[in-house]
């Protein structure tokens, strides 16, 4: 289980005044293995700062996150990194394909850090299950916006992880695939036991939720 | 695919950049090995002319310089052909300080069958000579008997053969090593061979004689001062004991070629200074911009488990890739560049010129391959440490 006590950042404005600010203060949270939680709120209200600091890629200025046993941010980093190859997958938002890479060898990543070999098979099957199986041999540059975000839910489904993490993951999706895309995240956390969470702005996601959180300036509340 | 093979495809995968990249330390391995083989070569010329020479003084007629420059004949085998008679060689032995005082004959042959142009023959005395015997010795420890000579390892003569000059044919019995200087392109012979030489060449009609009646001739007489006296007071005692003849400290006929050479070192490190500043700051900006256009696809790999030591290994490794590629491709370009046109940058020069061994050419190259890594390390090290210094979720954000 993945636990926040009461993590906050807070940012200096560059304004030459002596001025700081609170992204996200004093949020709590547990995502549970099997559940769906679904993180709304207006843009800029501290979302995605607080599914970073979750995932292990932002220092909180206060506060602890705890995977099981293990405190994120009093690991070094070589022991986080590790942690976060093998048991924290995250889907950020925008575009986040190496573009040298295929769209398999992007997926299989993950993959062959730590002398791993790459599981090709489980690659191609994350794909098939997010239909973009067929541009398994294409670069980034011939994807489209909807395509690469397909890629990059392969990519974290492909991680076995025990957490995941998924930023406005239907962002560039058509109703279709935004369907798929959240079933197949659903299905993660039904079937193989993960832990979800989504941060949207998609009321669709709603649907799909165990539990809902709200940020509003930075503070967190559970519920619609 | 292997996670080490990532480096590779990224620079593969943007071949525009990464060919910058390798030109850019092309240039900088270039500079260095080209300039470093070039100074070095003139450095070796120079030492491999003194140690060839040996002598304290040299001894020559007061006539030599309005002939031909004596140090253009060492230097680029001017040939050039300035006589005493042989006398002057027991009054520079009668003048205190003089230890060994050791006789040259020189004769600007003509066209020979053995070369396109003139080469220089030089008579040595075998039994006193202490500057040309010990570097024919090297080669050809039997001694030079009548007819035989020893050749410059530019002439074009193999040992065995013969070679015709002033239609008498001489015997070569060896080919010395290479010097650098004019030395390489004369032909080394005893007395007796000279005489029979010098009286063939009067027979085609080139008169040597300085007075009617002489009968042994010398060009130059090279001096070594006994320990414990002054050079330049047995020089001075030379010029007044010997009629005309001018006596030179060797020394001081070395004074301006190894001006020019510090000279030339000096433009020369002053280049590679230059050179190696200017590409070293591109090539910091060049890393710096690599990074910023590469921030996000940094956070991702930061995202998907890389640490920041894996990920300063991945800059540093593209580095280290174009570095080599483009320290390869310079140290080649610099060898094409110099090492055939060997002949022509020293006659450019005018200095003597001795291009490294093979083995010290491969020290030199692989001198430069490493210091164009630590340079390119060195350039990228501040990318990588601030790339896997910033937070990837800040990143992450800035860039969507």
């Amino acid at each position: 289980m993945l636990r926040a006590e009461g993590v906050s950042r807070m940012y200096m404005r560059k304004t030459g005044q002596a001025n700081h600010f609170y992204a996200v203060k004093g949020a709590s949270l547990a995502l549970v293995p099997g559940q769906v939680a679904v993180l709304t709120g207006r843009s800029g209200s501290g979302k995605t700062t607080l599914l970073h600091m979750l995932s292990g890629l932002l220092t909180p200025t206060e506060g602890h996150v705890w995977l099981d046993d293990a405190d994120l941010y009093a690991l070094d980093d070589k022991a986080l990194s590790r942690l976060r190859n093998g048991r924290i997958a995250v889907v950020p938002q925008g575009r986040s394909a190496i573009d040298t890479l295929t769209a398999l060898e992007n997926v299989m990543l993950p993959s062959l850090l730590y002398g791993g070999a790459g599981d090709r098979a489980a690659a191609l099957a994350c794909m098939a299950a997010l239909g973009v199986e067929h541009l398994a041999n294409a670069r980034p540059a011939e994807l489209s916006g909807g395509e690469l975000r397909r890629v990059a839910i392969a990519r974290a489904l492909s991680q076995s992880p025990d957490v995941l993490l998924a930023d406005e993951p239907t962002g560039d999706l058509d109703d279709e695939n935004t369907a798929l895309a959240l079933s197949v995240l659903q299905s993660a956390a039904k079937r193989q036991g993960r832990a979800v969470l989504l941060v949207s702005h998609d009321t669709e996601a709603v649907r799909y939720a165990d539990r809902v959180y709200r940020m509003d300036g930075g503070t967190l509340s559970e519920g619609q | 695919m292997k996670m080490r093979q990532l480096p590779l495809k990224n620079l593969l995968g943007r071949p525009g950049r990464t060919a910058a990249l390798v030109l850019l330390t092309a240039f900088l391995a270039l500079s260095v090995f080209g300039g470093s083989v070039v100074v070095r070569s003139l450095r070796s010329g120079l030492d491999s002319l003194q140690a060839r020479l040996g002598a304290d003084i040299i001894v020559l007629p007061a006539s030599a310089e309005s002939k031909v420059s004596f140090k253009d004949l060492l230097l680029q085998g001017t040939a050039g052909a300035f006589y005493m008679d042989a006398s002057a060689l027991d009054r520079v032995r009668e003048v205190e300080g003089v230890e060994i005082a050791a006789p040259q004959t020189f004769l600007a042959s003509l066209k020979a069958d053995c070369c396109a142009v003139k080469v220089q023959v030089i008579g040595i005395d075998p039994d006193v000579d202490f500057t040309v015997k010990p570097w024919i010795d090297r080669s050809y420890s039997q001694g030079l008997d009548d007819m035989a000579v020893a050749v410059g390892c530019r002439v074009t003569a193999d040992v065995g053969e013969s070679l015709k000059i002033y239609d008498r044919y001489t015997h070569v019995v060896a080919k010395l090593a290479e010097t650098g200087t004019g030395l390489d392109t004369a032909v080394y012979c005893n007395m007796d061979t000279m005489k029979a030489l010098l009286a063939a060449a009067e027979e085609k009609g080139v008169s040597h004689k300085i007075t009617s009646d002489d009968s042994d001739l010398i060009s130059a007489v090279y001096v070594k001062v006994k320990d414990g006296y002054d050079v330049g007071l047995v020089n001075n005692r030379l010029n007044g004991h010997v009629r005309k003849a001018t006596a030179v400290k060797a020394r001081s006929m070395f004074t301006d070629v190894s001006d020019s050479l510090t000279g030339i070192s000096r433009t020369v490190t002053l280049l590679i200074g230059a050179i190696w500043t200017l590409a070293f700051i591109i090539l910091v900006i060049a890393f710096a911009m690599m990074a910023a256009e590469r921030r996000r696809e940094f956070a991702v790999l930061r995202l998907v488990g890389v640490s920041r030591r894996g990920l300063c290994g991945l800059i540093l490794t593209e580095s280290a890739l174009c570095s080599l590629a483009g320290g390869a491709l310079g140290v080649a370009l610099a060898a094409l560049a110099v090492f055939p046109f060997t002949t022509l940058i020293e006659t450019r020069l005018g200095l003597p010129y001795l291009a490294p061994s093979i083995g010290a050419a491969l020290l030199l190259a692989a001198g430069t391959l490493l210091l164009t890594l630590l340079v390119g390390a060195l350039a990228s090290a501040w990318a990588a440490w601030r790339l896997s210094r910033t937070d990837p979720g800040t990143t992450l954000r800035e860039g969507t």
